[in-house]
């Protein structure tokens, strides 16, 4: 009887011991994202979330997606009042966040802004991994611009107005065509909230049926641009490395380099939705009681983005970068 | 003077959209031209195309007049209108493009397949919509309500994807040219389609019956037609009618985007019923009239596109031309026009008669 | 005299696209008389009637209201000038009490005292004898009270000309003689009203005067008394005495000659009839009687299986068969022209043509469309057999007149051939040549060996046509008069339950 009553105490002692070892171990993560339903990036963006953050690779991550501001503030409060250790959050708005980020502050919870920037004192987060919309659309136009042409008659497809993606491609474009006088902006018109192929179409298909003159098709993601190839086609104008109008796009999706290595587009600009893999190995290196290096003024870590050319453009190119 | 009654007869409820259409055209002329000139060109991928606005009207015009003849059905079997073709339309492209995606191979045989899967399963959806409809007596407008809002959320789940790529040969060929044919291939679709409702007309009684229990459910049901089943079948011809569409939508991008394929496409398909000159409240019905008020709706957006108006804004415009035309053909002006019309033949009657009598 | 005259119509002309509906028309109504205006379905008379209460712009002529010019223009002018029409069909709210129903658009004001105006309505109902009160909802009134309250309403707001557009067709005869002693009370209160009817009896029994109008043409004004009703018969369809009374020398000798029975129903049921038993025989023409609700179109409609049928047995030529749906009575040969034309019968809005061919052609199926040219040469055949009066066969059924369309929905059914037709009110609201046609059609149809079913409310006719009459009473048949049973006195003591 007493060796038995013996055995039980050791066997609760070795449970409860390897219990407080697993309790410690996995690190919680609340993940706020937007809806995958938007757009390819972010379908790309989410699944790489999920496949980072993984149990495997010592996290205990809880993913939510909603594509409205209110619901993700409700998120980010669950997540507050369950005592995680990190919050990563992609807003949909880029207000109205100060007094949930107190809270989690106040908490002792550490915040990571991914994708999208949150008008708000930098001290109130930890880092954002982001990229520089400005920045693409200045790459895009230098590429433009080394193009040499003599005559830059551009279609301008936005996206959707007033989001940091559009204003940030949109405006190197806008100020260059104010600057030069070679540069014209023929029409410009926009996809709309979904940035969408079809919107594009139309307002290709309109400069077409008003005969209005254009070389450059400048459309502000792949979707658009494909949109606007599609009217082009229709019209019997040739497009691409050898053709009459030049084709670029953004977001770099798998197909549209593909595009380009065919030769029917022209330039695709890269814009990385890979931010988790940057999260993953700051989470580490504060895990392990280090500090990060390298923010700017707005604690900002802008991910690495390119341009591709349809002239040089590699298989290997489309294998690594392709959404 | 019979034939000539006979003849006004024939063209009365064409009459409003015809003018319409011939005013676009007189307006077009004198604007520009130009807007008339069709010309070939070869395009990336070598195929010669026709080019010019009215190539560029009768080719975007395509989904809209295959919807319409099915709208047009649906609404004179039951007297109200399908406000869900559109979102259904994203499951049918989303069927379309899941059966090409799990096939992983675009071929022949895939999209052969996957088009008539995308039929099958859009006839379903729309023989819900009947049931509610026929058996369950809900308002059309109510009936497919339901799936007008759920319908582009059933369509994302079925491919789990924003904007699945579609890219082949065979799609681009569907959706635009087919090499060696320079005239689009959407063109085509609608032909083969108005034959098809033809061809049903000419075998069956489904043009009698369809209006009969739309004028008139009761007195059909004791002639011993079946009310039921033909507002069931309106709907499965619509249900076809948007799986074409649906195709052609996808085919032209070669992708499929479950939130703007066909989107606001009901509106237009009820407009160009109502502008082809058929009621709304069911019965008499004509088909030629709805795929003209389709035309009519597109050489409208056109004419704005080459005035320069952004696609944007053709949506206001658009509304008051539209609003001009309907109102043209409602009963109330019809019935003074028409007494007009008398009137002013009555007026130059007498002299011609009296000359007779001398 | 001539200061009696209330309403003074004068030369009234009226135009339509290829027809001339009134020509040069004269109408006096005098102060304080019942005035019948009687025609043939397409004499004129409803667009005379369209023209004094505005519904339709007159071409020439003059109306005068006590003497007075009136520019009638619309509705509102005629109600203005006190012209109050009661048309065949209730123009009501159902909904609404009886009290709103009088009041409705004609409540000065924001604030709307109901009480008073229910007070006011008691007073009104009370005055006129009309069996009603005011909180009552109007749908939960008969057809008859429904009728009254319309005319309350007209007499209440101060019409001095009352005119009755066919108000005792849908009437049983207790409430037509309700209906009579209202108007008789308004009479001698001084109202003037037209009276439009098809009933000739009736209008003997009211009418002072009566204008006879044909092909939109004055024939001509009478004193009541003066006219015999033949004379009358005679006057409205243009024709000869003679030719009349040879209706009453065929039917005389009739008799189901036949022993096959054709159908054969016993305990037969549907959602609205109750079980009953019932058979007819070859070339025979029985008849349901009963006042109206008594249960006859009920019975007639489950053979047909218009109704859900709910039990029975039922043999078609010694064989059973189930007919639970119109389609398979239709199969079995049986043809039903309902009662309600308008609401069962026409497909308003299609070709005279197709409503012709509407039952042959959903007999020979779906997929058997019949050809245009196969489909106008029958809709020419009937068109001629039946003497239906339309422009063409591509005018739609709508545009015809009451009687015609009622030959077009005969000649749906005779095109199918039916060995058994089942006619339910086959002449109401039909004018008296059409009447007579009808009903020397259905003799016919026997004598080819058609068993017919004949329905109608008014007795007269089911004796000349009917060789069997089954009464019903209260949803159940109360007895079956043949032979030398067939009077009006016998079905009147059957129905009031002094039968054999």
């Amino acid at each position: 009887m007493k060796k038995l009553v013996a055995l039980l105490l050791m066997l609760t002692m070795v449970l409860s011991c390897t219990a407080l070892v697993h309790a410690d171990d996995p690190i919680k993560v609340g993940i706020i994202n937007l809806d995958p339903s938007e757009s390819g990036y972010r379908q790309a963006n989410v699944k790489n979330l999920q496949e980072t953050f993984t149990a495997e690779n010592g996290y205990d991550a809880t993913f939510i997606t909603a594509p409205t501001a209110d619901k993700q503030l409700e998120a980010f409060r669950t997540f507050v009042n369950n005592e995680v250790d990190y919050i990563l959050v992609s807003a949909a708005e880029t207000t109205g966040w100060d007094e949930v980020l107190q809270e989690a502050k106040d908490a002792g919870i550490k915040v990571f802004l991914f994708d999208r920037m949150i008008e708000c004192d930098p001290s109130l987060y930890t880092a954002a991994v982001v990229s520089d919309m400005r920045k693409e659309g200045e790459t895009a136009v230098a590429w433009l611009e080394s193009l040499g042409l003599d005559e830059y008659k551009i279609l301008h497809i936005q996206g959707q107005l007033g989001s940091a993606a559009q204003i940030g491609r949109s405006d190197p474009l806008t100020e260059k065509c104010a600057a030069d006088e070679k540069w014209t902006m023929v029409r410009e018109g926009t996809g709309g909230d979904n940035w969408d192929a079809n919107e594009a179409r139309k307002i290709a298909e309109a400069a077409i049926n008003a005969k209005e003159d254009f070389n450059i098709v400048y459309a502000e993601n792949d979707g658009m641009a494909d949109g606007v190839v599609a009217a082009l086609d229709a019209a019997g104008i040739t497009h691409g490395v050898n053709g009459d109008v030049i084709v670029m796009g953004f977001d770099c999706n798998k197909w549209a380099l593909e595009k380009l290595l065919a030769g029917e587009w022209n330039y695709d600009g890269q814009c990385s939705p890979f931010q988790a893999v940057k999260i993953d190995e700051l989470i580490k290196i504060l895990e392990a009681g280090g500090e990060i290096e390298g923010l700017n003024e707005l604690n900002q870590i802008i991910s690495e983005e390119k341009g591709f050319d349809a002239r040089t453009i590699t298989q290997e190119d489309i294998d690594a970068y392709g959404l | 003077m019979s034939q000539r009654k006979k003849r006004s007869r024939g063209l009365g409820q064409l009459l409003i959209p015809l003018v319409a259409m011939g005013l676009l055209l007189i307006f077009n002329l004198f604007r520009d031209p130009g807007f008339f000139s069709i010309g070939i060109a070869t395009n990336n991928s070598g195929n010669a195309v026709l080019t010019g606005n009215l190539i560029s009207i009768i080719d975007s015009a395509s989904e809209l007049a295959v919807i319409s003849m099915g709208m047009t059905l649906v609404t004179a079997a039951c007297g109200g209108q399908d406000i869900s073709v559109g979102a259904v339309g994203a499951i049918s492209g989303a069927v379309f493009a899941k059966v090409l995606l799990g096939f992983g191979s675009i071929t022949g045989a895939t999209v052969v397949l996957g088009f008539i899967l995308s039929v099958l399963a859009t006839i379903l959806f729309k023989l819900f919509n009947g049931t509610l409809v026929a058996v369950f007596r809900i308002q059309p407008m109510i009936a497919t309500l339901i799936l007008y809002s759920c319908g582009r959320s059933i369509a994302y789940w079925i491919n789990g994807d924003a904007t699945p790529q579609l890219n082949s040969p065979i799609l681009s060929a569907m959706g635009m040219t087919i090499p060696g044919i320079p005239i689009p291939t959407p063109i085509f679709a609608v032909i083969i389609v108005g034959a098809l409702m033809a061809l049903i007309f000419r075998l069956t009684t489904t043009r009698l019956y369809i209006q009969s229990v739309g004028i008139n459910q009761g007195a059909a049901r004791l002639n011993g037609i079946n009310p039921v089943a033909m507002k069931l079948l309106s709907f499965a011809l619509l249900g076809v009618c948007v799986a074409v569409a649906a195709v052609i939508g996808v085919s032209r991008l070669g992708q499929l985007n479950h939130k703007t394929l066909l989107v606001d496409i009901e509106m237009d398909a009820i407009l160009a019923v109502a502008i082809g000159g058929n009621n709304l409240g069911g019965g008499r019905f004509r088909l030629s009239g709805s795929i003209l008020g389709a035309y009519i709706i597109q050489m409208l957006t056109t004419t704005l596109y080459a005035m320069s108006v952004a696609p944007v804004n053709v949506k206001t415009y658009k509304a008051i031309v539209i609003i001009i035309i309907v109102v043209a053909g409602s009963p109330v002006v019809k019935a003074k026009l028409t007494a007009l019309l008398n009137r002013l033949c009555y007026a130059g009657l007498p002299s011609s008669a009296h000359k007779g009598v001398n | 005299m001539l200061n009696d005259a209330l309403l003074t119509m004068r030369g009234i002309c009226k135009q339509f696209p290829g027809t001339r509906a009134l020509n040069n028309v004269d109408f006096t109504l005098r102060r304080g008389e019942i005035h019948a205006l009687m025609g043939e379905n397409g004499a004129g008379k409803s667009t005379l009637i369209k023209v004094l209460t505005g519904v339709y712009e007159k071409d020439g002529g003059h109306i005068r209201v006590e003497g007075q010019e009136a520019h009638i223009h619309s509705p509102q002018d005629a109600q203005k000038a006190g012209i109050s029409t009661v048309y065949q069909e209730i123009t009501l709210c159902p909904n609404l009490t009886v009290a709103e129903n009088i009041f409705i658009g004609r409540t000065g004001g924001a604030l709307v005292r109901w009480k008073d105006y229910e007070k006011r309505t008691d007073e009104i109902l009370k005055s006129l004898g009309i069996p009603a009160r005011a909180k009552q909802e109007l749908s939960r009134c008969s057809l008859a009270v429904q009728q009254m309250v319309a005319i309350a309403r007209a007499v209440d707001m101060q019409c001095k000309v009352l005119i009755l557009d066919e108000p005792t067709s849908s009437l049983d005869e207790k409430e037509v003689e309700m209906l009579f002693g209202l108007m008789r009370d308004l009479k001698s209160r001084g109202v003037g009203i037209i009276f439009v009817t098809h009933f000739l009896e009736q209008v003997y029994e009211v009418s002072d005067r009566i204008t006879v109008l044909r092909n939109g043409e004055l024939v001509g004004e009478y004193e009541t008394r003066d006219l015999p009703q033949v004379e009358l018969v005679a006057r409205m369809m243009g024709k000869d005495l003679k030719e009349l009374s040879g209706l009453e020398a065929k039917t005389e000798n009739r008799a189901a000659v036949h022993d096959e029975m054709v159908y054969e129903a016993s305990g037969l049921s549907s959602s609205e009839a109750r079980p009953f038993d019932f058979s007819i025989a070859r070339g025979e023409v029985n008849g349901f009687t009963g006042l109206l609700g008594s249960g006859r179109s009920e019975s007639v409609r489950a053979i047909f299986g218009a109704d859900r049928v709910t039990g029975g047995k039922v043999t078609v030529k010694g064989k059973p068969v189930r007919i639970n749906r119109p389609h398979h009575a239709m199969k079995n040969g049986i043809g039903y022209l309902p009662e309600d034309r308008k609401r069962d019968g026409i497909i308003a809005d299609l070709s005279v043509r197709e409503n012709i061919i509407l039952a042959l052609q959903v007999m020979k199926g779906f997929f058997h469309p019949m050809s245009k040219a196969q489909m106008e040469q029958f809709a020419d055949e009937y068109i001629q057999a039946l003497n239906i009066k339309t422009a063409s066969q591509d005018t739609p059924i709508r545009a015809l007149s009451g009687g015609n369309q009622q030959k077009v929905i005969l000649a749906r059914w005779l095109l199918t051939h039916p060995d058994y037709l089942i006619l339910d009110e086959p002449t109401r609201g039909i004018d008296v040549g059409t009447k007579l046609e009808i009903q020397r059609l259905v003799l016919k149809l026997a004598a080819e060996n058609m068993s017919v079913t004949f329905i109608s409310s008014e007795i007269e006719e089911m004796l000349r046509v009917c060789s069997r009459l089954i009464v019903m009473r209260d949803r159940k048949i109360v007895g079956e008069l043949s032979g030398d049973g067939l009077s009006q006195a016998q079905v009147m003591k059957t129905i009031a339950g002094g039968g054999q």
